[in-house]
């Protein structure tokens, strides 16, 4: 096989983009336009791309968002290397969305379609948001459905579909002022997917005494379904020297028995009115996929299997920092701001059960634990109207 | 034959279901009158302020959201919502 290897993870969220889970009910979003350039450097693997998001009301009520993304992926990561060869692709998204100001209720509904030679995605999201208590509380309900077609390419040349994948997302929310300094948000989300839920491209290693290496590679088989769920708490503090302080927890659980928990801290400062820098420190850790294995002890050893190293027992640490400039252009007229923004994270992901296969060792077990360094940079401007 | 954990145990039941039956009496009492917000309008310059945002720069935090959820098994509840795939 000289195609390529690409995990295809449907990921699913049920807040509509651009409200973020603990938004403010009785008021629209803000008219805005944002153009992105992002890149992600590691682990063999390059993907950069542009974005735009642009939003604008029309009357007191409604408002429209549009967000295109691109992915331009240029991979040679561990996955491609050890069965396939290295490969370029182009991935695109295009997002709708639409929110309706009714009273202290706002109601936000839209589509994404996501395309690439060999995944389509599609995916329908509503979500209707309260606020109550004098704006002190606002209560939010969601839900998402999505619909994925997962096929092959060879050589860049499509081959066949190999499956469906069936998707739907629940999630409630709550954001919450505590004090005049301090806000509470809390979210939970539960999904379920049913249908084909792994790549066609990814293989399983297990043992071969008939192999130069001892082991050999063959076909991985994951469950058709899988239902998790996701609990998150986030608080935001306003410092009087201002800058504010933030923190979150997210535990997540799934019948896969995947396990995870993350914990992220964050830090902005304001300077001299027009500076905004910030810095943050995120540290997440999982429990492997209960049929997950790095070396099967023979091939079809059990009835599901995989070496997805997304499911594999590990943790990561990502350091960021960014910076902000506001500025207040002359021309046009109706821009009212803009702000200049770069940010840089470092991504550092050791894997606790995944070897790196791709290094000569006398037997499996003696080849070294995979590690992976990712630089991700994102470069945006942003005009407010 | 209950045990000795249990017979301990079994008459706080029905007092802690007593007690919360009381506090959730109140609480829907509470609900005839209006809540008072804690934080007046007028208090809220802090909250307002741009920093306070949890979601300063959304198609930033969707971005990194993504660059996570395609390398990590967990997902969800961190106030994104795409679609497609991550490629590796």
């Amino acid at each position: 096989m000289t195609g390529r290897l690409a995990l295809r993870i449907r990921w699913l969220a049920a807040v509509a983009f651009g409200l973020g889970a603990v938004g403010h009910a009785d008021v629209l979003p803000d008219d805005r336009t944002d153009v992105l350039y992002h890149r992600y450097d590691g682990g063999g693997l390059t993907v950069q791309g542009p974005s735009v998001l642009v939003r604008k009301k029309l009357g007191d009520s409604l408002s429209f968002s549009y967000q295109y993304y691109e992915d331009v992926i240029s991979s040679a990561s561990i996955d491609v290397l050890s069965t396939a060869s290295a490969y370029k692709e182009t991935r695109t998204q295009h997002n709708f969305g639409v929110d309706y100001l009714h009273g202290s209720t706002l109601y936000s509904a839209g589509f994404i379609y996501s395309g690439e030679p060999d995944y389509k995605s599609n995916t329908a999201f509503f979500n209707v948001s309260q606020s109550m208590f004098g704006d002190l509380t606002t209560v939010s309900f969601g839900f998402t459905r999505g619909w994925d077609r997962v096929g092959e390419v060879d050589k860049g040349v499509f081959q066949r579909w190999v499956g469906d994948a069936d998707h739907r997302n629940w999630s409630v929310g709550l954001s919450q002022v505590l004090t005049r300094n301090l806000l509470l948000g809390l979210n939970f989300e539960s999904d379920e997917s049913n249908g084909y839920l792994q790549s066609p491209y990814r293989v399983v290693r297990f043992v071969d005494p008939f192999s130069a290496t001892g082991y050999s590679f063959g076909p991985a088989n994951a469950p058709n379904t899988r239902t998790g769920a996701a609990g998150s708490a986030q608080l935001k503090y306003y410092l009087p020297w201002h800058a504010a302080l933030d923190g979150n927890y997210r535990l997540y659980s799934d019948t896969w028995g995947i396990l995870a928990n993350t914990v992220k801290v964050g830090y902005t400062q304001s300077l001299f009115a027009a500076w905004t820098l910030d810095a943050s420190a995120r540290y997440y850790w999982q429990r492997p996929a209960n049929f997950y294995s790095d070396l099967y002890p023979f091939q079809d050893s059990q009835n599901f299997t995989s070496r997805d190293r997304e499911l594999a027992q590990f943790h990561s640490l990502t350091l960021g920092v960014g910076a902000s400039w506001e500025f207040h252009p002359p021309w046009p007229h109706w821009v009212n701001k803009g702000t200049l923004n770069f940010s840089y994270d470092h991504l550092r992901i050791d894997y606790q059960d995944f070897r790196d296969d791709l290094i000569a060792a006398p037997t499996a077990e003696d080849q070294p634990l995979y590690t992976l360094d990712a630089n991700v940079m994102q470069f945006f401007i942003s005009f407010w109207y | 034959m209950p045990n000795k954990h249990s017979r301990n145990i079994a008459p706080a039941l029905p007092r802690a279901a007593l007690l919360s039956g009381l506090a959730l009496l109140g609480m829907l009492l509470g609900g005839c009158s209006p809540i008072q917000p804690w934080v007046k309008p007028y208090e809220r310059e802090h909250l307002a302020d741009p920093i306070m945002s949890f979601d300063r720069n959304p198609i930033s935090d969707g971005y990194l959201d993504h660059v996570f959820e395609v390398r990590e098994g967990a997902r969800g509840a961190t106030g994104s919502v795409g679609g497609g795939c991550g490629c590796n």
